[in-house]
């Protein structure tokens, strides 16, 4: 399980490109492992490494100090693609928390959502002014649904408000849909499945 | 939403059967999986899961599970062993295997005839039925959409999700149709419509949606079609695509392995054409394209909706992404893409890996030559595809091409067995995904059908089929 989180006051990191998917987020040949540790190394890789395997001097995800850029915020329907979780697993382990774009993609969503990567959608205005300042900093409150650029008036952003419960809260999804198995055995005698 | 009781969409009547407990504004939907396909990459943090809780798997005879990504497509060696790409891979297998074996899972695993990629393996056991929710740790699970299930990717924590409870939390998605009416034009595939309808509704455009597709050229369709367009459904956004099951859709079930029998069989089917949607059922959003319109596509930048009529020029970028994928692409906008030499070829994937997709190819390939410096692969979906293909001698016609017959699995579509295409080599794909670095790091990849990419081994560029498929007419037009 993810630490609780209520608050991030962080700088971000702009990523200008749209439809950043999940074969750039962490490439499908570092798809075989078998386990969720140590992905922040493949996170992006074939942005940062060159054919050697070496990483780019002037690739600024190479550069940045990964514990003061906690925010990404990238272009137009991010996550697209595939449902690896493999893809917040990696952006976790890099350092991100959180996610901004115009849209994010509706599985990349959810799989955020259960490994503490907060994704938050926001409209067109406040975007702009997000990729216009890399390295800015901003506020997210989760408690109340809140994102500060800055010193501007905070904005509201919609989080699922299960999800956002256990984010908040450290309930565990996975816990409470178990509790929930006599309902489930009901349902299953009703529909003689 | 329609009232309880007022005309239902397809979606509606699948998805209010499957609810265990009903939304509300705290919590999502319980929603209740019939079917859980797994796989060897997707899985194994899921079963960890379960062990680390000292849960077991709760309905093993809902989950089926099958090895297809990782897994070479290059016959084993010699000493018996399977090339695998690293030893990483090999462990991944070994441990599905095992989690299978613990859990009492069936597995189609390397010793089965069942064995397949995913999407294209449950349809044929006849696991994929009308009115299911299927669910699988792969985002192209749309596929079995064509038989009127509900049928979506989910996550890792997920998988787990299913594999402890058999459910899932979920918010009702909104509804789409895409009505595509009209007669295919002949040489058309079912390819060439995905990619068409891709483009109208543009990457993204179907975030938060289930597509239902309906009108008289998706009823033409044949399963294997349908199930091609279901999978890319993804590709522009929404998680799901679905088509009302109809007579086809019986007739393809028919006699399946794990489809009732007989009069129950009858039975069924009667309650299968009873989803449709109701008339006067709404959607929260409609698009209408005209079938008889739709020539054979292919991608020229690197996001599936990126495609255009065969022989189009690349188009000036409209921004900066645009001009990106160009330049990925090597494609010079104002300049045709059939220009473009081509160095791989790849006939496969869970989007047109079966047998009519093989035919096709086999039909533009027989008595040609792929052309020299042309690397093509063709890889059959599943190893009933293998076999069939085999009974028909379509791998005779690709090995007398000079096209590599390998064996079944997700090969180049996703590049992480071991088969790529090289940094900066220009590929025609018959799967789904032309990302940048998707077949390989630096890959170029041009996405179109079965047919289209046959052509152009022979041509060595971008071709449209038709001039192999359609001679006579070609000639009139000449
Ligand atoms: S063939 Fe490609 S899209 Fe289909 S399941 Fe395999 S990797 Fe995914």
């Amino acid at each position: 399980m993810p630490e609780p989180f209520k608050q991030l006051v962080s700088r971000t990191f702009v990523i200008k490109q749209e439809a950043v998917d999940t074969d750039q987020i962490i490439p499908a040949r570092f798809l075989t492992t078998t386990t969720r540790e140590g992905l922040g190394k493949a996170a992006f890789y074939d942005w940062r490494y060159d054919a050697d395997g070496n990483p780019k001097a002037n690739e600024p995800l190479n550069t940045i100090d990964a514990s003061e850029h906690r925010v990404l915020v990238a272009g137009d329907n991010f996550g697209c693609g595939s449902s690896r979780e493999h893809a917040p697993w990696a952006l976790t382990d890099y350092g991100f928390r959180a996610v901004i774009s115009t849209t994010i993609a509706d599985i990349f969503t959810s799989n955020a959502l259960k490994n503490g990567l907060l994704p938050i959608t926001v409209d067109k205005d406040t975007h702009a002014r997000l990729m216009e300042d890399p390295g800015g900093r901003v506020s997210i409150d989760l408690d109340k649904s809140e994102l500060t650029i800055g010193n501007n008036p905070p904005i509201k952003f919609h989080i699922e408000p299960f999800a956002r419960r256990c984010l908040i809260e450290g309930v565990d999804p996975m816990g409470w849909l178990v509790d929930r198995v006599p309902t489930i055995e009901t349902y299953e005698r009703e529909r003689a499945v | 939403m329609s009232s309880l009781n007022g005309p239902k969409t397809l979606l509606e009547k699948v998805w209010e059967k499957h609810v265990v407990q009903r939304e509300t504004g705290e919590t999502p939907a319980i929603l209740y999986v019939d079917l859980h396909l797994v796989h060897e990459v997707t899985s194994p943090q899921a079963f960890s899961e379960l062990d680390a809780r000292g849960l077991k798997v709760r309905r093993p005879d809902r989950t089926f599970a099958t090895l297809d990504h990782s897994t070479p497509t290059a016959p084993p060696g010699a000493d018996g062993k399977r090339p695998y790409v690293t030893a990483e891979a090999e462990a991944q297998v070994a441990t599905l295997e095992r989690n299978c074996a613990k859990h009492g899972v069936t597995l189609a695993g390397w010793d089965s005839d069942d064995r397949g990629v995913v999407h294209v393996m449950a349809p044929e056991l006849g696991l994929t039925q009308p009115g299911m929710v299927v669910v699988c740790g792969d985002s192209h699970t749309a596929t079995h959409g064509a038989f009127g299930a509900l049928a979506f990717g989910i996550g890792t924590s997920e998988v787990g999700h299913v594999l402890a409870t058999q459910c899932l939390l979920q918010r009702k998605p909104k509804r789409m149709r895409v009505t595509v009416d009209g007669v295919l034009q002949p040489g058309v595939s079912a390819k060439d419509l995905t990619l068409a309808v891709i483009a109208e509704i543009g990457f993204g455009g179907g975030s938060g949606y289930v597509i239902e597709y309906a009108g008289s050229a998706i009823r033409a369709l044949e399963m294997e079609g349908r199930m091609t367009l279901c999978n890319m459904s993804i590709e522009a956004g929404a998680r799901a695509g679905m088509v009302a099951p109809d007579e086809k859709t019986i007739e393809f079930l028919r006699g399946r392995r794990h489809v009732a029998k007989g009069d129950r069989f009858e039975e069924i089917a009667r309650e299968w054409l009873s989803l449709a949607t109701d008339d006067g059922a709404t959607f929260d959003k409609e698009i209408r394209i005209d079938g008889a319109a739709i020539t054979p596509m292919a991608t020229w930048g690197t996001t599936p909706d990126a495609a255009l009529p065969i022989g189009s020029v690349a188009p000036t970028p409209a921004n900066d992404t645009e001009a990106k994928a160009l330049a990925y692409m090597g494609f010079e906008a104002g300049h045709a893409t059939t220009e473009y030499p081509i160095d791989v070829v790849f006939v496969g994937s869970c989007t047109n890996g079966r047998l009519s997709d093989l035919r096709a190819a086999a039909e533009v390939l027989r008595g040609n030559k792929v052309k020299s410096g042309v690397r093509m692969l063709v890889v059959p979906g599943s190893e009933a595809v293998k076999k069939q293909a085999e009974d028909e001698g379509l791998h005779h016609v690709f090995k007398d091409a000079g096209a590599e017959w390998r064996e079944p699995g997700c090969s180049m579509c996703i590049a992480m067995n071991g088969d790529f295409v090289a940094p900066g080599k220009l590929a025609i794909s018959t799967s789904n995904r032309n990302f940048e670095g998707r077949q390989g790091k630096g890959a170029r990849t041009i996405l179109a059908s079965p047919a289209t990419a046959a052509a152009s081994a022979i041509a060595g560029v971008l071709t449209d089929p038709r001039i192999f498929t359609q001679p006579a007419q070609e000639a009139k037009r000449a």
